[in-house]
């Protein structure tokens, strides 16, 4: 019987603790290209799978600096030179009050830039992702917690780090169909 | 013998960088005094002015810092734990602060033209406005903002070192209730203050919004003091095992925080007055952006708000405890500096000008002030024992 090709080895953990140990027990087997499911944000897991995600950040404040420098040249397009009015005698330039704009401005577009390039870096909507093709997999939602070490990594070996998963005392591990 | 409060694992060691702060200080507050004794009889009003911005500076130190602790005794957070002695050695320079306030009080007819009977007899306006700023009625205010301060801050410290002795959650329980009414209290005495003592420097004029900067200065000023503290507590364990760059980007964030807070604020008072151009309100922006007071608002804005901003949203930059301290001090320096364009211009109608005495009072009240605090530090363990964000096997 031909096996089909396998997106990776995942274990099932029933507490965050187990998680992160388990991740840093991969890392120190060696293993690099893996991840972590759980049903709420823990910054230890971040931590122990070293992403360092500096794209983002980059991201978001060019997003700033484009909204700042955007918005203070709309307000000062409009007020000096699309549609000049004095308004009580003061200067068509009147800074102090393009800021509020600006900030605004500022404010939007680093935020849409983070929501937008956030979807665009994790590769969002995704329609499919074979972790789902295991059953208990459902649970990553609720109350369980999940480790995944991809097919990708060098280190991988179908057999071998299901071994190495057992050895972690998982409740489950099951193999991941591509 | 295990008294806990006496002798524990959280005592500053005997040999630590601190010691050598609080001499140095002490120095520097003895070349500081000498100057100032000199000035009162040299330059008696160019000392009381000198003194005031210097005065509010470290006084924002201690009162920011009891606002800090009841802000994070209501919303928690490990930052908080790090820091608590810190901040309770600054509230236990508040009493010291209240005796430093007779030089204000002895001076108030020379400091401010209300309190001046000549001058008011010709300025109908003082005249209707002396219901509130006359001298008795000054000084009846300034005892009970100090008693308030100091009462709030007896407490906060007294509860918070029984903790040390038991961990009970009662006294949690106490010091979450206290912080509710005091940052009330807090908020309502700040507003008065800085209106008697820094508004009615020019008392024809007003904004309701110069309380609120005070209070996000204050704020400002005790990260930006806390913080190389400690970085320098952080040096060796056992307090390097548990003051992490974790705790150093919370605080750098916080900063970051109040650095943009103050922005805010100080631009919301100007867009106002700027925009409504009124002839009662805006003279006291006129003081302050001619005659030389224009480039020291350069300055603040450059140095108290874009520079550090734009550096403080480095994670790195706030996970480094001395890249972080550097950057905080700066801070200290831009309050020092936002301190004198807010109360100096007020008296300087010819234009910018900086007096001797500006360093000598500040070296004077600084230096004092700073010995003080190291020497409340020592009383204490440098971290609370019984909190439960300090690990108990350190």
């Amino acid at each position: 019987m031909k096996r089909a090709p396998l997106h990776g080895v995942m274990a099932e953990f029933d507490n965050p603790t187990a998680l992160v140990v388990a991740i840093t027990k991969a890392r120190a087997a060696g293993y690099r290209v893996m991840d972590a499911y759980s049903p709420f944000p823990i910054e230890e897991v971040s931590e122990a799978l070293h992403i360092h995600d500096r794209v983002l950040p980059a991201l978001v404040f060019l997003g700033g600096l484009a909204g700042c420098i955007g918005g203070f040249a709309l307000a000062t397009w409009t007020s000096v030179i699309d549609y000049p009015i004095n308004v009580g005698g003061r200067p068509l330039f009147s800074w102090p009050s393009f800021l509020p704009v600006t900030f605004e401005t500022t404010v939007l577009v680093a935020a849409a830039t983070c929501v937008l390039g956030l979807l665009a870096l994790n590769g969002l909507p995704m329609p499919y992702h074979p972790v789902f093709n295991v059953p208990q997999f459902a649970l990553a939602t609720r109350e369980k917690f999940f480790l995944c070490i991809e097919a990708t990594d060098p280190r991988f070996d179908r057999e071998e780090t299901r071994r190495f998963l057992e050895t972690l005392e998982p409740l489950s591990v099951a193999e991941v169909e591509d | 013998m295990s008294d806990p409060v006496r002798s524990s694992r959280f005592d500053l060691p005997p040999d630590h960088a601190l010691h050598r702060v609080q001499r140095a200080a002490l120095v520097v507050g003895g070349l500081g005094i000498i100057g100032c004794v000199v000035g009162i009889f040299a330059a008696r009003e160019a000392f009381l002015h000198a003194y005031l911005v210097s005065y509010m500076l470290f006084l924002g130190i201690g009162l920011g810092s009891m606002a800090i602790l009841m802000i994070q005794y209501i919303t928690g957070g490990a930052w908080g734990a790090v820091i608590r002695r810190l901040l309770e050695s600054a509230t236990r320079t508040l009493p010291f602060m209240a005796l430093l306030f007779l030089p204000i009080a002895l001076g108030v007819t020379d400091l401010y033209e209300w309190a001046n009977p000549e001058h008011v007899a010709h300025d109908p306006i003082l005249q209707h406005k002396s219901l509130y700023l006359n001298v008795p009625f000054f000084l009846g205010r300034a005892v009970f903002y100090f008693a308030a301060w100091i009462g709030t801050a007896y407490f906060l410290n007294r509860w918070s070192l029984q903790q040390d002795a038991a961990a009970d959650p009662r006294l949690t329980r106490r010091l979450e209730m206290l912080s509710r009414g005091g940052l009330l209290l807090y908020a309502l005495t700040i507003t008065f203050a800085s209106m008697d003592w820094g508004m009615s420097l020019e008392p024809h004029w007003f904004s309701t919004l110069y309380g609120v900067m005070f209070m996000g200065g204050q704020g400002l000023v005790t990260f930006a003091f806390v913080i190389p503290m400690a970085a320098l507590l952080a040096e060796r364990p056992p307090f390097s095992r548990i003051i992490t760059p974790v705790q150093f980007h919370d605080l750098g964030k916080l900063m970051l925080a109040f650095v943009m807070l103050w922005a805010y604020f100080a631009l919301s008072q100007y867009l106002i007055i700027w925009s409504a151009n009124l002839p009662e309100e805006i003279p006291w922006y006129l003081a302050r952006t001619r005659g030389g007071w224009e480039w020291v608002a350069v300055v603040l804005v450059t140095v108290h708000f874009v520079m550090p901003f734009l550096v403080l949203l480095s994670r790195d930059l706030k996970r480094h405890a001395r890249a972080v301290s550097v950057v905080a001090l700066v801070l200290i320096g831009a309050r020092f500096v936002d301190l004198f364009w807010l109360l100096r211009p007020a008296v300087a109608p010819e234009g910018f000008s900086i007096h001797w005495l500006d360093p000598a009072a500040a070296a004077a009240i600084g230096g004092t002030w700073m010995w003080l605090f190291v020497s409340q530090l020592k009383t204490r363990p440098v971290l609370p024992l019984n909190d439960p964000a300090i690990p108990r096997e350190a």
